[in-house]
């Protein structure tokens, strides 16, 4: 890599691809420096699996470049399936095996890594170490192909969507496993649709729309580029037709208007000021308020402030 | 970053030298993985290991050769009937003349005997203090049958034998018979090879297709295929899964009708698995090009039971081939079905060696080599 320090585990180029009509991946460049762990976020078709599996070599690119540490795959797919770990969205690992039993097969394709019992450890999988998969819960299942992809000790993480499915326990849990791996020095790439899970794991993240990243930076930078710090939401019930909204974007602190199906999201800089100024107004316009909540702005509300849907619309 | 070095969480560098290189290549999991998930599927331990066994068995016994039939057929004077009673072939009942009629009519005897009206006509009460011995008071017979049916007319012969013997009629000529009821002959000998190449078909063709559609289906081959696993170790796992199932599934079948039927085993038992393992690989390559770039399950299903079902049949399973028409008969031999079950009856039952099945053999080896060249060319890995 000649573009300098940091090196980029991930580097691609003018990445086009599509599927007869629809076009999954549209010129898209992306580097990720080795170390990062680097987040797609967007919704269901945006092209994010379609992007990692490219980086993945299970699908080929219609033009393009693609550099994963530092290797092509139409040159060196053997050395780069050695140091990848992969994650893929929709695996069903075969249930008749045991915990043990299938990471043995997975490790036995590797020439370096860890024992699957360090692996299985490692996943918090000890006491089903051997049970069927097929008894397993979908959050162990999860954790199963996670050791899957650490077994063969890589270089570079690829997580499709890693914790989609799974309750809010099960995906804590999985999040402080991909947190320690992260620790471990070793690069990763995650697609995910949940916004929390973007702003906890990743340095950085990528924003996918219709193939393009549309937006990019640290969770932080991103929320940030709103140049609103909260986001107040209302409903007016039935006399929400009849808001002016114009007036309420001319409010101190305002910076921006966005109604949706029966609600309003305003996204403000300051409390204090925004959320007395709204009620004011209201008042002024005699519109009587059936509900009113504010949160600190997230990267949902960068993803809907650029394309006014939000991230699990289909 | 090696500063993180104490995080237990860090995986080592380098495996500690556990467990025997051969249990850790690749091959070798992949083989015990194919392995485990067949031993752990009970169904398909049924299907393969005790329902060809329970079909031998339950044709076995409903088509095997029963003694020689013993024919009832009655007789209306006592002393009609004792004449009759010479012949051991028949099962003589002394009725009167209505209940003669009647067990006739409801056919629970073959044929009726009875004096000739014509000659013995009143005579009836002088005949009955008669002792069984005086048949040369006999003057004629006559018998009811109906001659439509085989088992009367052969009563009809075994009866006027027995009639004409006891009133003194002798053999021109000397006659003697010999019995031939030999094992080899029998339909249980006809079936168990003809199981046995169905059961070779079957276990090839749905082991090789149903788990790899299913691998497909479920996402789990595009997961193997990201891994540096070697995609030729991943067909030839299933090639080594199956010839280790292989001695089992031919050793129960073989072994049962041995064992049960004395089915004979004339040839040589090398040749036998070398047959087998021929035939098993040739189905294991249709299945694998049934299952080259099928989605789903059913859809593999169905072109499976399109492959098979028309072999079940025309392959000389349970009927011989050679009643199907003289026109369908070249289509029907080049079917690798009737191929193997041909050669593995030539071997069971009349001993013959390679030589003579080179014929079978070539066919079998032309599906294999075709069905493998094509299915590794169009095969989807995911």
């Amino acid at each position: 890599m000649s573009e300098g320090a940091p090196w980029a585990a991930l580097h691609i180029r003018h990445l086009r691809k599509t599927y007869k009509d629809v076009v999954a991946v549209d010129d898209l460049d992306l580097d990720v420096p080795a170390g990062e762990c680097f987040g797609l976020l967007g919704p269901n078709g945006a092209g994010k699996t379609t992007t990692i599996e490219i980086c993945e070599g299970l699908t080929t690119a219609d033009s393009g470049l693609v550099e994963v540490l530092g290797l092509q795959w139409d040159r060196h797919a053997q050395e780069l399936r050695q140091r990848l770990g992969i994650q893929l969205q929709e695996t069903q690992l075969s249930e008749k095996l045991t915990v043990l039993e299938t990471l043995r097969l997975f490790r036995s394709f590797y020439r370096q890594g860890p024992e699957p019992a360090e692996v299985i450890a490692l996943v918090q999988l000890d006491e089903k170490r051997n049970a069927r998969v097929g008894g397993l819960s979908g959050g162990q299942k999860q954790r199963l192909a996670l050791a899957c992809a650490l077994v063969g000790d890589p270089d570079f993480l690829f997580l499709d969507e890693p914790t989609t499915g799974l309750d809010p326990q099960a995906r804590r849990q999985l999040w402080e496993l991909i947190e320690r791996f992260k620790l471990a020095g070793r690069t990763i790439l995650l697609t995910t649709h949940y916004m929390d899970e973007a702003e906890r794991l990743c340095d950085r993240v990528g924003i996918m729309d219709h193939g393009k990243v549309i937006a990019l930076g640290t969770p932080r930078e991103l929320v940030a580029s709103l140049g609103a710090e909260h986001v107040v939401e209302f409903s007016a019930g039935d006399a929400a037709g009849a808001l002016d909204l114009a007036a309420l974007s001319r409010l101190e602190g305002v910076r921006g208007v966005c109604p949706e199906n029966g609600t309003v999201l305003l996204r403000v800089g300051e409390l204090h000021q925004a959320v007395p100024a709204l009620l004011g107004e209201l008042t002024r316009q005699g519109v009587a308020l059936t509900e009113l909540r504010t949160h600190s702005a997230t990267l949902e509300d960068v993803f809907v402030g650029l394309t006014g849907r939000h991230l699990r619309d289909e | 970053m090696s500063e993180v070095a104490p995080n237990p969480t860090a995986p080592v560098r380098t495996p500690p030298p556990r467990g025997s290189a051969l249990a850790r290549h690749p091959l070798a999991q992949l083989t015990l993985v194919r392995f485990l998930e067949f031993l752990r599927e009970p169904e398909a331990l049924f299907w393969v290991f005790i329902f060809p066994v329970l079909l031998a068995a339950g044709l076995g016994l409903a088509f095997r050769n029963r003694p020689p039939d013993v024919l009832k057929i009655a007789a209306v004077t006592p002393h009609l009937a004792a004449a009759l009673k010479q012949e051991k072939l028949l099962d003589v009942q002394w009725l009167s003349v209505a209940a003669a009629e009647r067990a006739l009519r409801e056919g629970k005897v073959a044929l009726v005997a009875t004096p000739d009206p014509r000659i013995l006509r009143g005579d009836a009460s002088g005949l009955s203090g008669e002792t069984p011995g005086a048949v040369h008071e006999l003057e004629g017979v006559v018998y009811e049958y109906d001659d439509t049916n085989p088992e009367g007319r052969t009563a009809r012969m075994l009866a006027d034998r027995a009639i004409q013997r006891s009133a003194g009629r002798v053999d021109v000529v000397e006659s003697n018979d010999r019995m031939l009821r030999e094992p080899g002959s029998r339909y249980i000998d006809f079936l168990i090879p003809g199981l046995l190449g169905m059961n070779l078909m079957g276990s090839a063709i749905w082991g090789m297709g149903f788990t790899i559609v299913d691998s497909r289906r479920k996402k789990l081959m595009k997961r193997l295929v990201a891994t540096p696993m070697p995609r030729h170790y991943y067909l030839l796992s299933f090639a080594l899964s199956r010839l280790l199932l292989l001695v089992a599934e031919v050793g129960v079948l073989v072994g049962f009708g041995a064992l049960v039927f004395h089915v004979p085993l004339r040839g040589s038992l090398v040749d036998l698995g070398a047959l087998c393992v021929l035939g098993s690989m040739s189905f294991g390559a249709i299945g694998l090009l049934i299952a080259s770039r099928v989605q789903t399950i059913e859809a593999a299903s169905g072109i499976m039971n399109l492959v098979m079902m028309p072999m079940w049949i025309v392959s000389g399973v349970f009927f011989s081939a050679q009643r199907f028409p003289d026109l369908l008969q070249p289509v029907i031999k080049v079917l690798p079905l009737t191929a193997i079950i041909d050669a593995l009856r030539a071997n069971m039952l009349q001993g013959a060696g390679f030589a003579q099945l080179a014929p079978q053999m070539a066919i079998l080896g032309c599906w294999m080599v075709a069905c493998f060249t094509l299915a590794l060319r169009i095969f989807r890995w995911r």
